[in-house]
């Protein structure tokens, strides 16, 4: 094709590309194109097989005799004549694989769960091969142990694929996979120093296993009747190029989060071409996208019930991040950002893939209303701060899982889950004991003595926790993610990425607007503790009134800010893997309902078993001042101590949003604008009613497609289990009636 | 009492009291003792929290981003019963939309300083029969009438508003008659018809108030229609 020419020939540099050849689009979404007669016809099988998996208990098949890899499977289809972009993670639609390289006793337990066994054969092998998961529990100390097992530490990914890596998959439409394989050989053969240490050892390793996974890339391409050494010539072949890479990353990994980039822009640029030069038209092009995201919308996983309780709704988090501006001030909105996200509409609402808007007060109205339209009619997607990112990231980076931004090729995170802020804020007062079970789990010091809690030393004594609690969560994250890279190693997905990276460690934390208020209790009331016979402060008693994060409150607000920077600054008093960059993000996904229940009575007058708010959201019902104060509140903690993300759920009645749809999507539209103006950085938008909610909970039938937005994914909302159901109904929905 | 007000709480965000999104300044105090008010706690004139203009004005700013296509609404309680402090108070919003909303239930003389001050009239016609009227709540119809003419002489924008009781004021004849009595209306810019509902039900039982609604059930969605139709084929556009 006859592009723009710059360095993206001379090395591998897809930004460059992009920005060379890519047309901003200011018009609105009148060009949009309806699904074609094709995609309808494939559209209504998948959803027979999607109740029909819902139907046989959230799982429609397993392949037990195969392990997953790049090129194990023969192709599969749905219906090969109504297929435009093809391809399937094993040789059947919705079969789940097994792949036991992250850890053999997780799959063992899925398959038990669903009443399979391993194959014999594959047990056999299993004998002799070591996986992630022992090797992360042949170094794990006795302390690393009891914080996970008491939930100070929860949702480590030490029996499971990390995920959260993005390959640049775009690479492969661009260049073709002789080109990419050519250059990791040259970078192999010059890694060549006089002195072999471990890490040039291990890159070298590396190398070679990125060069076969590209190398199984184009044969697994080629079963499919695609030559892909080459590069795409045309739209369809750059979706379906694109597409064979991420389709080699989810056959080849189970991470937590397999997303897939920033890819929309990129395609615009061969649409483009096409339509210009009359090669396909507007309803091919669209067809081409519905048919890849109904591909997306079928990556499915083997997981167990266990991890199903910690983020539930069996997300695979394919994030696409759409818009955002260009370093050199022009928008990056496309046409193609609205074929994204008119997927919604052509092939219904859906939580995958889990569509991210990065919001930019620069971005052209029409589509931050176009964009508004599609979350009022669907709540399926996030918005994230360009202008915040855009400062550190440039304008080539992507959301990883739900609010990770990283560069897309050029840098990678250790995902570290989370630990729990307000459990280790009761240790901090019961000398490092655990609230609920009595046992010795933090260092042992003394507890706080008296009948009324004192906010100096209650806060000397969580700044102690804290720093022990960092020490030895990122000791574990650092067992695990050396396990990773030696028994689970991202072939596929680092072939595509540069030789040298970034690369985070990306801790997180739970529980912040519980610790808020509680030291803000500690501060503004008078609370008492209440013992148990062995010493053990198991409630509290609280007299007074005290401000409450989530009302725009200087006086608590302040505190959740001073907790999360403190801790941050702890957690980069620490020595990490690979010389990695502590990171730290405020997110939860659906484990906040987990962290609550193994966390005993807080200070703020939450009982025990009660679960926190999800990410950084105040507490249920405590945000009592309306939508911009809750908002406010939550912009005010710093993107810059929390750089992997701070997830912010919101919830409103469509009626609460104006009377007819043109003043709901401004007034969306609007809302968003001012929350993204106090630097606020991630928001999830639902906008439903309570009551559809309890109807669905009873009556699930009737809602295959309604989804929901949590902490930074969506769900289908049925596919929730109960207890979290009850706690998104019991969340705060904003509303004036 | 210019500079400081009766305040019953300050809602940060509105996107149904007026143009776009609005910070909502309810005040404290009303005589109407309507028998489907939702926020019955706003009526006691002796209650509340005294807040200056400075204050107020303040906590705008703090939201001003996110309100560049609304503005500010002053509700209640009545607010027309503090009109000098919200004549003082919208004076010093600048450059911002501004609305009163209100039952009309002060004499226009007393209502005029905060009249002439508001960009916008939020006008709550509880019904235009007297009987109707003396079975809702304790109002001088007159005095809202009186206050709606005032705007049209002075073309000050109103959106009219009316509560749809069943039983009450949800029935068809009165509803044609309103439609056809506000259609002579310019100043009137919109109508918006509110559906009665119960969420402030829970309020009326903690202040020990006497409800009298519990077996009045919510308007229905093809009742709700219905109304819409009535206003439509007098050629008034009224949203639910």
């Amino acid at each position: 094709m006859d592009f723009n020419v710059g360095d993206w020939v001379n090395e591998i540099d897809v930004r460059n590309f992009i920005v060379l050849n890519y047309t901003p689009y200011n018009g609105d979404e009148s060009f949009l194109k309806a699904a074609t007669q094709k995609t309808k016809l494939l559209l209504s099988e998948v959803k027979v097989l999607m109740e029909k998996e819902r139907q046989n208990g959230g799982i429609l098949s397993i392949d037990t005799k195969t392990i997953s890899n790049i090129d194990a499977y023969e192709p599969g289809y749905i219906n090969k004549d109504n297929e435009s972009i093809v391809g399937l993670q094993t040789s059947r639609p919705l079969e789940r694989a097994i792949m036991p390289y992250g850890g053999i006793r997780m799959v063992r337990s899925s398959l038990k769960a669903y009443g399979r066994e391993l194959s014999p054969e594959i047990e056999e092998i299993f004998k002799h091969r070591k996986t992630h998961n022992d090797g992360v529990f042949d170094v794990y100390t006795k302390e690393m142990k009891d914080c996970r097992h008491y939930g100070i530490i929860t949702g480590l990914p030490d029996a499971y694929g990390r995920g959260r890596i993005i390959g640049d998959y775009r690479r492969v439409a661009l260049y073709g996979v002789n080109r990419l394989i050519e250059a990791k050989q040259k970078s192999l053969e010059s890694l060549n120093p006089p002195v072999f240490d471990e890490d040039v050892i291990r890159k070298r390793e590396e190398l070679s296993e990125q060069i076969r996974a590209l190398e199984a890339l184009k044969s697994m391409a080629k079963k499919y009747g695609f030559d892909i050494s080459e590069p795409a010539k045309d739209t369809k072949q750059a979706v379906q190029w694109l597409y064979f890479a991420y389709l080699a990353a989810v056959k080849d990994q189970n991470g937590a989060a397999m997303s897939l980039g920033r890819v929309s822009t990129f395609l615009d640029i061969y649409a483009e071409k096409d339509l210009k030069n009359g090669v396909y038209t507007e309803e091919e092009i669209q067809e081409f996208v519905d048919q890849f995201v109904m591909k997306l919308r079928l990556v499915k996983f083997l997981r167990t019930p266990a991890y199903d309780e910690l983020f539930s709704g069996d997300p695979t988090w394919v994030t696409e991040s759409i818009g955002g501006i260009c370093l050199d001030g022009r928008h990056m909105v496309t046409k193609m950002s609205y074929r994204f996200l008119h997927t919604l509409e052509n092939l219904g609402s859906a939580p995958e893939p889990n569509l991210t808007v990065l919001w930019s007060k620069k971005l052209p109205e029409s589509f931050k209303l176009y964009a508004s339209f599609i979350s009022i009619s669907t709540s399926a997607i996030q918005y994230e701060n360009d202008d915040v990112m855009r400062i550190s990231l440039g304008d080539d980076y992507a959301i990883a899982c739900c609010v990770s931004p990283m560069r897309v090729g050029k840098q990678m995170q250790f995902f570290g889950a989370r630990c729990n802020l307000a459990k280790a804020l009761l240790y901090a007062l019961n000398g490092g004991k655990d609230e609920i079970y009595g046992e010795q789990v933090g260092p042992k010091f003394e507890p706080v003595k008296g009948n009324k809690l004192n906010f100096d030393e209650v806060v000397s004594k969580y700044k102690s926790m804290l720093s022990w609690l960092a020490g030895v969560y990122v000791n574990t994250l650092n067992v695990i993610h050396y396990m990773h890279d030696k028994y689970c190693y991202e072939k596929i997905q680092m072939a595509l990425h540069d030789d040298d990276i970034v690369r985070t460690m990306a801790c997180g934390i739970a529980g912040l607007s519980v610790v808020a208020d509680s030291l803000s209790a500690i501060k503004y009331a008078n609370v008492y503790p209440v013992r148990d016979e062995k010493g053990i402060i198991v409630d509290f008693k609280i007299e007074g009134e005290f401000p409450k994060f989530g009302n725009n409150d200087e006086r608590v607000d302040s505190i959740a800010s001073w907790v999360e920077k403190e801790f941050m600054n702890m957690l980069k008093n620490n020595k990490t893997y690979r010389n990695s960059i502590p990171t730290m993000s405020i997110l939860t996904i659906t484990s906040n309902v987990v962290y609550g229940k193994k966390t005993g009575s807080t200070p703020d007058g939450r009982k025990k078993g009660v679960p926190f708010a999800p990410g950084a959201n105040p507490m249920h019902g405590r945000d009592s001042s309306g939508a911009i104060a809750a908002m406010k509140s939550v912009a005010k903690l710093p993107f810059n101590y929390s750089e992997d993300g701070i997830s912010f759920t919101f919830s409103m009645t469509p009626n609460g949003l104006g009377k007819v749809t043109q003043e709901k999507k401004e007034n969306l539209s609007a809302l968003l604008d001012g929350y993204f103006n106090d630097t606020g950085h991630h928001i999830n938008v639902n906008i439903l009613n309570r009551e559809t909610l309890l109807d669905a909970m009873e009556h699930p039938e009737n809602y295959p497609t309604l989804t929901i937005r949590v902490s930074g994914y969506a769900v289908n909302f049925i596919k929730l289990t109960r207890e979290q159901q009850l706690d998104v109904v019991s969340r705060t929905f904003h509303t004036r009636v | 009492m210019l500079d400081i007000g009766k305040v019953h709480s300050i809602e940060s965000f509105s996107a149904v009291d007026g143009p776009g999104l609005r910070m909502v300044i309810f005040l404290q105090g009303c005589y109407l003792k309507c028998i489907y008010c939702h926020n019955p706690d706003s009526w006691d004139d002796r209650a509340g929290r005294l807040i200056s203009v400075r204050q107020l004005v303040e906590k705008f700013e703090e939201y001003r981003s996110y309100l560049k296509n609304g503005g500010v609404t002053i509700s209640g309680g009545e607010p027309l019963l503090q009109s000098d402090f919200v004549a003082n108070l919208l004076a010093h919003f600048k450059n911002v939309h501004t609305a009163i909303e209100t039952a009309g239930s002060v004499t226009l003389e007393r209502a005029l300083p905060a009249l002439n001050a508001a960009d916008l009239l939020i006008l709550d016609i509880k019904s235009l029969d007297e009987n109707c009227v003396k079975s809702i709540c304790k109002l001088n119809i007159e005095n809202t009438l009186n206050i709606l003419n005032y705007c049209e002489k002075n073309s000050k924008p109103v959106w009219v508003r009316h509560v749809l009781l069943p039983g009450y004021t949800l029935k068809h004849k009165l509803l044609r008659d309103l439609a056809k009595f506000i259609k002579k209306f310019k100043c009137v810019e919109r109508v918006e018809l509110l559906p009665f509902h119960k969420l402030g039900e829970y309020k009326w039982h903690e202040l020990r108030l006497g409800y009298t609604l519990e077996n009045v059930r919510e308007p229905t969605n093809k009742e709700l229609e219905e109304c819409v139709e009535i206003f439509s084929n007098e050629g008034v556009l009224a949203l639910i």
